[in-house]
């Protein structure tokens, strides 16, 4: 874009695009798909856009919508001593802070390693498929799409993850312990989330969205 | 126009923040608008070109969440009952335990997580919040990138909780062996949280703003 400097033009900022992490402001160059737009001096991603994005953000979050319920009902790891059995669903897990202020705690884990993922995939399937059908973006997707960012912290499925790991660690000088299916389903869950992340590229949503309604 | 820095290689503008071209960028969604306007046209979020109240927010966490830290460390995290004998450990004192039976492995990660992990958060994050204050020696990518690992590793620190989750629930013997989670799994995990807050309240662009000053300084002379 090799154009003479317009001082006109500062009032339209529509190709600009700024680093949320160091404020430096560039103009919009997209990148090829698969490719992606560095900050030059915080390196932070700016834009980073993949082929049929869209189509596959879908499919991750519908597998990983179905893969939160089962994991969350089925057993997840048992354990046997001395003919002592007792096995444990997620949820079970989640819920195993009893008794007064505790149980603060019972929230908290269930909405960090279940509710918050549900969350986030839901909302980003609330957002991305009606711009992949072509559609007007359903009501309230800027809100939507802000909380499912703004969510992506507290979402800390691979984290329990390392949990698991240690625990088993931890019980099985002690104890027999076999994994039940949730635990596998869970660790399907862990890589799609994490999938999930690398094809969505922020900018191209709200660029999207932004288009989407006003055309 | 010029001044704006283009994502392309070999050309090396001088980079501009949006507040110095007179504009203001959305945190959100990275959309640029003038300075004054107050809402993002694009995703609606909120628009400020500097946050004045994010290290007093930042301060107020941090102070939370030290403080929670502080009885985290004193009661007990697990309370495990065997046949024979009823022990409380804190934190520390399950690490010792672990190494003791040799999993030296396992003893570094809960070590790293619960203790070094949490201790270098609020020294890090005290440290970019005063720095912003002042012109250090640091570089200001030094310190950005440090922003960063304290942004990205703060939550790894719920490790711990989620062992004694994992644990308290599982080994529930009757009366062969049960573990129950003590009062610091909830001084911990708000001590996590809050720390989190204390590193998402921290504006990041301030820190690119020290550098700008001395070098618009340096051209006036």
């Amino acid at each position: 874009m090799p154009k003479p400097p317009d001082p006109s033009r500062l009032a339209d900022t529509s190709d600009l695009i700024a680093c949320a992490s160091c404020d430096a402001v560039y103009r919009v160059a997209r990148p090829d798909y698969g490719e992606r737009t560095v900050c030059e001096r915080c390196h932070s991603v700016l834009i980073a856009p993949r082929r049929a994005a869209g189509l596959k953000i879908i499919a991750v979050a519908l597998a990983a919508v179905i893969l939160i319920f089962a994991a969350a009902l089925f057993p997840f790891m048992a354990i046997n001593v001395a003919g002592a059995r007792n096995a444990v669903s997620l949820l079970d897990a989640a819920l195993a802070f009893q008794g007064g202020p505790l149980v603060f705690v019972s929230l908290v884990t269930v909405a960090l390693i279940l509710f918050i993922p549900l969350a986030r995939m839901l909302l980003v399937l609330y957002v991305i498929a009606p711009l992949v059908a072509g559609r007007t973006p359903a009501r309230g997707a800027r809100t939507a799409f802000r909380w499912a960012e703004d969510l992506r912290p507290w979402s800390m499925a691979e984290i329990f993850a390392i949990g698991c790991a240690v625990s088993l660690i931890k019980i099985s000088d002690l104890a027999n312990v076999s994994l039940g299916p949730a635990f596998w389903m869970f660790a399907v869950l862990v890589v799609l989330v994490v999938v999930q992340d690398t094809f969505m590229c922020r900018w191209s949503v709200w660029n999207a969205l932004d288009k989407a309604t006003r055309s | 126009m010029q001044m704006v820095g283009m994502e392309r290689a070999g050309q090396s503008h001088q980079i501009l923040s949006a507040r110095q071209m007179g504009l203001v960028a959305c945190l959100r969604c990275t959309r640029v608008w003038p300075a004054g306007t107050s809402e993002c046209g694009r995703c609606g979020h909120r628009l400020r070109s500097r946050d004045a109240l994010s290290l007093q927010r930042v301060w107020a966490w941090w102070l939370v969440g030290v403080i929670c830290y502080i009885p985290a460390n004193l009661y007990p995290m697990l309370r495990t009952r065997t046949l024979f004998i009823t022990s409380e450990d804190t934190i520390l004192e399950g690490v010792v335990e672990l190494a003791h039976h040799g999993s030296y492995g396992i003893a570094l990660v809960i070590f790293v997580a619960s203790v070094l992990i949490p201790i270098g958060k609020f020294l890090a994050i005290a440290f970019l919040a005063i720095s912003v204050r002042r012109t250090g020696r640091q570089s200001t990518r030094m310190r950005h990138g440090l922003y960063e690992v304290v942004e990205y590793i703060g939550r790894w620190s719920m490790i711990d909780v989620f062992v004694v989750a994992i644990l308290s629930s599982l080994v529930q013997l009757k009366t062969l062996a049960s573990v129950a989670p003590g009062p610091a799994s909830l001084f911990f995990a708000l001590s996590v949280i809050f720390t989190m807050l204390s590193a998402q309240s921290f504006d990041s662009r301030m820190i690119w703003d020290l550098d700008a000053k001395p070098a618009r300084k340096r051209a006036h002379v």
